[in-house]
Formats: C-alpha cells, sequence, structure tokens
C-alpha cells in the first residue's frame, strides 16, 4: 500500500535518525530550509548509498541512479519534495 | 564474575575458522549469524557486549566468522551464499549449537542449522544489501571522475569478481544475492527495533557505534527465548 503523503516527512526524520545516527532533536527541528549536504557531517556519499536503499525498502519506492544529484540532498526539503514525488509516481 | 570468553575454530571444507564463545560450560548454546560484509565491523562490538551479558544469564554464545570475512584465511571472492549456509551447518554441529540468532543478512543463511529455533533481527533481503554496495561503488568512481553504471557492474560481475565497497564478491555470490530472500522454513521468531526492544540500527551507519542498553536488551530476549524454546 502506498504511503500517505503526511507520512513521507515522518519517515525521511526516522531515516535520518537511523541511518546517519543524527540526534533525534536535530532531526525534528530541521525544516525545508535546513541545509544536508555539506551541512551534516554523517552525510557523506557512502551514507547516502544505505540511505537510498532504505528509503526505497521503507517507502516502498523505486530510485534510479541516475535521478540522483547533488541537488537532492541540499537541504531537507529538497529531499521531501523528492521523496513525495517518488511516492505519487 | 568475569565473563568465560575465548577464541576456539570450527572446521569447515577441511580448514579452521574462527569462533568467539562466551560460556560454553552452559547447557544453553546460542549460534550467532553475523551480519554480511561491512555491516558486520559496525555491530561486532554491540553483538559481543550481548553475548557477554548472556552468559550472565547463564546461557552461552558462538559467534562464528563466515569463510572469507573477520579473521577467517579463506578469500571472500570464492565464497558464496551456498558455502556459507552450509558453513553455518558445519558450526551448529561441532560448536553443539541449541538456537540460533541472526542479525540483518544472516538471515538469508542461518537456515543451514537446520531444526534448530532461529531469533532473527532487522532480516534484509540478498538484493538490497547488493544494492546499496553498488551504490557506494558508484558514488566511489563518481568523486574520481569516473561514470560506471549498475547495468556495467552486473555486467562485470558476470565474468570474475568485481569490488563493491571494499567487498571482492566472484559472480555466484552476486547471482545469489540478487535473489537471496531469508527462509521462512522451521521455528523462528522475528524481532524488530523500537516494537520488540530499544536499539538502533548500528548496522547501518556510517561510522562504527556502540549501544550499551541494545547490548543488555538483546542479551534479555536472548534469555527470555532460549528458556522457553528448547533446542
Amino acid at each position: 500500500m502506498a504511503i500517505e503523503s503526511a507520512e513521507v516527512e515522518n519517515a525521511v526524520r526516522g531515516l535520518l535518525v537511523d541511518i546517519l545516527g543524527v540526534s533525534p532533536e536535530t532531526v525534528a527541528a530541521m525544516d525545508d530550509t535546513t541545509p544536508l549536504f555539506g551541512a551534516l557531517p554523517e552525510l557523506d556519499s557512502m551514507a547516502v548509498a544505505g540511505l537510498l536503499t532504505e528509503m526505497e525498502d521503507r517507502l516502498e519506492i523505486a530510485i534510479d541512479d541516475d535521478d540522483v544529484d547533488g541537488d537532492l540532498f541540499e537541504t531537507f526539503g529538497s529531499l521531501i519534495a523528492f521523496v513525495k514525488a517518488k511516492v505519487a509516481a | 564474575m568475569t565473563a568465560t570468553l575465548h577464541h576456539s575454530i570450527y572446521e569447515f571444507e577441511g580448514r579452521s575458522e574462527p569462533a568467539l564463545c562466551f560460556g560454553r560450560g552452559h547447557s544453553r548454546q546460542i549460534l550467532i549469524v553475523p551480519p554480511l560484509f561491512d555491516e558486520m565491523n559496525r555491530v561486532r562490538r554491540m553483538l559481543v557486549q550481548a553475548m557477554r551479558a548472556l552468559d550472565g544469564h547463564a546461557a552461552g554464545s558462538v559467534l562464528i566468522d563466515l569463510p572469507g570475512c573477520g579473521e577467517s584465511a579463506e578469500p571472500l571472492s570464492s565464497q558464496t551464499l551456498t558455502r556459507w549456509r552450509d558453513a553455518v551447518a558445519s558450526a551448529a554441529e561441532q560448536m553443539k549449537a541449541t538456537h540460533v540468532a541472526s542479525l540483518r543478512g544472516g538471515a538469508l543463511i542461518d537456515d543451514g542449522a537446520t531444526g534448530l529455533p532461529r531469533w532473527r533481527l532487522a532480516p534484509v533481503k540478498g538484493a538490497s544489501l547488493l544494492k546499496t554496495m553498488i551504490r557506494t561503488r558508484i558514488a566511489g568512481a563518481k568523486e574520481e571522475g569516473v561514470v560506471v553504471t549498475e547495468a556495467e557492474l552486473m555486467a562485470a560481475a558476470e565474468l570474475g569478481p568485481i569490488a563493491l565497497a571494499g567487498n571482492h564478491l566472484g559472480p555466484d555470490m552476486v547471482a545469489q544475492l540478487a535473489v537471496a530472500l531469508p527462509s521462512e522454513a522451521g521455528r523462528m521468531i522475528e524481532r524488530k527495533l523500537g516494537q520488540d526492544f530499544v536499539g538502533s540500527p548500528l548496522w547501518m551507519r556510517a561510522e562504527p557505534q556502540d549501544d550499551a542498553a541494545m547490548s543488555a536488551n538483546i542479551a534479555a530476549d536472548w534469555d527470555r527465548w532460549s528458556a522457553t524454546c528448547g533446542g
């Protein structure tokens, strides 16, 4: 069953805690403009690989690696927008 | 009380493979099938601390190194899931295991210990493990200015061993991972983090971490489960 759009944000917050080990407080305080890549030391290109695969498994989406570029992880808002588009597809 | 840790071995295909044991004197002996590839490294300390705590509950445990992993002398590139399943069977028999506990990708091979009750934490599909390693390889190449695609890597993997995220995997291993699912046969229970006990998915972390509370929770759960589910 497809996950509701409103649940996407919570799921992504959970992923950032689980995969990157960022504190729940830090993740809860994130909004659309919070920078991710380059701002979170935990988020390097290797961590991105695990993050993408777990996003696929938890949100039941398929991510083509050609869709993935630096902009995707620029801010919390850009990541949410990407995942919402995938869930709706 | 000092926990009774010792290093041991099990024989597989005529060679000795390493095993780490706690509490060999206890009647309950839980064989632990570790996560696969680099996920093992990220949980080893948490797992060993759980084994140490389990000894305090008067139950023993054995953590094996799979052939080609950890301190094994064998090359990783000649391993397959089939061989690892056979290695689990050999270890279960020789170490007189009464129960089997597996984490993550360990669930893909824990059915080697036929007939024993199995406990699983966060089992994962082989395809997910493979996909993450392929993505890591693609990201690493990109940082060096080289473009490589999943299709190219999978084609190369049919011809010979390929290096994925530091792991040299042979053609049969890649082919088996792509389709492997945890076996549902036999007596088995599955634990989920956050539902059955508190802990964190250390196997996914970019950097190694420890979780003392999680180790204690797992040991207590192993104790309850193995006491009520006879081997």
